[in-house]
């Protein structure tokens, strides 16, 4: 059974325990069949959660239903104050961001910002920002460490737009920039891929100490449209380029690519978000202890270093 | 203890893979197809592959600036016999298991006598001591991988700790698809490497040549102090195509040439081939202590 049609049992399971709870009140036989559905659907939902494959990942990752970055932002920190623009040009909705209280500390929270409906996604492009938005992210940053405050980055793009102004105004330049300057950061930043981190649009807000990813989230160069166009002229073969390209967080932790994975809910992931936040609110807890209580110079010296060794093709 | 011996004997292989190899640098291969003519892709014309070389290759006809290779590149910018190859032995791991990719890399290495898909070394320029690198697009379109991406951070580590300028010149069809997120990453490791360059109060000149897009585009390509351009030289982050497929409308004429970047901020100046080494001598004499 693949997963979309596990998702579609489940959904029938779903009505006929819809139909159930308005049929009667307490009778022993409804409850019996109650629960037998409950567990059917419990039994499906493990399946097809326990067998995914990368498009499976790919799928999940991509599913309009995750909670959005501002819903991550707004469940994790208190305090939340957005704050607009790049001070050259224009405020880009695809990049969210501004100062918050984690914990009773001040942080920089910055994000890539898909929309929940088509009207949200309208305003913010899909969340595939403009060099305004990595330009924003980066003023952000730079305020961040001025007041000494840690970073932490929330990735869910598909990719930096590729559309014509986008190309005027400097894509390639903002998000260079970015990388460059991120490295340079005396503060703690950390990571965190919770959709898709599509290709140099999530890597502009990439670069930190820590990089964590959620179970079903992807990180890769390229969508795996993409990639299948590029080498095979063929965007058909999506299924088959995303089992090869490693993008998963299993495969990314292997290569040391990232840090940590951050476990997902079985079934839809709005349902149980919590559990995720949770998470996700430990282990920022005790890694910013943990590198609050390193040197400005140890923190460079440790992000340097992380980068500089992806990728060793030593020994000929 | 043996570990010891065994630690040293890594720093010394580290030591002497950066040491400049004693010998010259070597005769340009054959870059322009063997034959008495060119096809100029400018013009179309037919011209005397002799009368192209000695002119730059740029097209007497037309001025169309032709691609050119590493070391073509590096004969007409350098002061003679002054280029010293760093030549790290490297070879990447495909990390992704890309079928077939290892036996194309090597295959490459053999066709064109490159250690992938960029060309890095120390070399003087008008009596100036720089570090250069040169990338090539026959090797799979100048993409970076991870050999790119470690010999580009390599030459500008050394050059941090040498206090050397850096000149690169690109021409890349981005990120590498071939070592996925492993090409991604380079993006980031080589910026930073240019970040300590940078803080270390040290010129970079980066020189955009035909093509240079994606992620060679968004990440040390665009980061020079000094940003130039030859004439006509498609330089952007998304490819023409895939805008045009994204807004559904044609570009307009000239969208991301080196002009169009030189006009909308991105490029200091465009300059012609045949000023490429004066304009260069020139930036290296103004940014010493006393300029005569």
């Amino acid at each position: 059974m693949t997963l979309q049609e596990a998702e579609a049992k489940v959904r029938e399971l779903d009505d006929e325990l819809g139909k159930l709870t308005q049929l009667t009140g307490h009778d022993l036989d409804t409850e019996t069949i109650r629960m037998e559905l409950e567990k059917a659907k419990e039994r499906v939902l493990n399946m097809a959660y326990a067998n995914l494959t990368s498009y499976d990942r790919v799928y999940l990752a991509r599913k309009p239903t995750r909670p959005n970055v501002r819903e991550y932002i707004e469940n994790i920190f208190d305090h939340f104050f957005e704050q607009r623009g790049d001070r050259l040009y224009r405020n880009d909705e695809a990049i969210i961001g501004g100062i918050a209280a984690f914990n009773g500390t001040p942080v920089t929270v910055i994000g890539n910002l898909k929309g929940r409906n088509l009207e949200e996604n309208i305003k913010c492009n899909f969340g595939m920002a403009n060099p305004e938005g990595y330009r924003k992210a980066l003023r952000l940053m730079k305020q961040a460490e001025k007041f000494k405050r840690p970073i932490i980055t929330f990735i869910d793009t598909s990719g930096a737009y590729p559309g014509l102004e986008a190309e005027e105004h400097g894509q390639g330049d903002a998000i260079a920039r970015n990388l460059m300057e991120m490295s340079t950061l005396t503060v703690p930043v950390i990571a965190i891929v919770v959709g898709e981190g599509g290709s140099g649009g999530a890597l502009a807000l990439s670069v930190a100490n820590r990089v964590w990813m959620l179970e079903n989230a992807v990180y890769s160069i390229l969508s795996p449209e993409g990639f299948a166009t590029i080498l095979w002229k063929d965007a058909s073969r999506a299924k088959e380029a995303s089992e090869l390209m490693k993008l998963t967080a299993g495969d990314l932790l292997d290569l040391g690519v990232i840090d940590l994975i951050i476990q997902e809910p079985v079934g839809n992931l709005r349902e149980n978000a919590e559990m995720v936040y949770s998470q996700i609110r430990i282990n920022l807890a005790n890694e910013l202890a943990a590198l609050g209580k390193m040197s400005e110079r140890a923190l460079l010296e440790q992000r340097y270093k992380k980068f500089r060794s992806i990728g060793d093709c030593s020994g000929l | 203890m043996e570990d010891l011996f065994k630690e040293r004997k890594e720093k010394l292989n580290v030591l002497k893979s950066l040491l400049p190899k004693k010998e010259p640098a070597k005769p340009p291969q054959a870059n322009v197809p063997e034959g008495l003519y060119t096809k100029c892709p400018g013009c179309q014309g037919d011209i005397l592959t002799q009368q192209l070389k000695s002119n730059w290759y740029v097209c007497p006809e037309c001025g169309h600036h032709l691609r050119m290779t590493a070391w073509d590149r590096i004969q007409i910018l350098v002061d003679p016999d002054s280029f010293r190859e760093i030549r790290p032995k490297l070879r990447t791991k495909n990390a992704l298991g890309f079928p077939g990719y290892t036996q194309k890399i090597y295959h490459l290495e053999k066709a064109t006598g490159l250690n992938d898909a960029i060309l890095t070394g120390i070399a003087r320029v008008d009596g100036h001591r720089v570090v250069l690198g040169v990338m090539d697009c026959r090797f799979m379109m100048g993409s970076m991988g991870s050999v790119v991406g470690e010999k580009i951070t390599r030459a500008v580590e050394y050059a941090t700790r040498k206090g050397l300028p850096v000149i690169m010149f690109c021409t890349s069809g981005g990120a590498r698809m071939q070592e996925g997120i492993i090409s991604l990453m380079q993006m980031a490791k080589t910026s930073s490497a240019i970040a300590r360059h940078s803080a270390a109060g040290l010129l970079y000149i980066s020189y955009f040549t035909d093509p240079t897009t994606g992620g060679v585009t968004a990440s040390f390509a665009s980061l020079g102090d000094i940003v130039l351009a030859e004439p006509k030289a498609l330089i952007g982050f998304a490819g023409p195509r895939v805008i045009e497929q994204t807004i559904r409308q044609k570009l307009p004429e000239g969208f991301q040439q080196a002009e169009f970047q030189q006009d909308h901020g991105f490029v200091d100046q465009v300059v012609e081939r045949k000023d490429m080494r004066s304009t260069i001598a020139l930036l290296l004499k103004l940014h010493t202590k006393e300029v005569r």
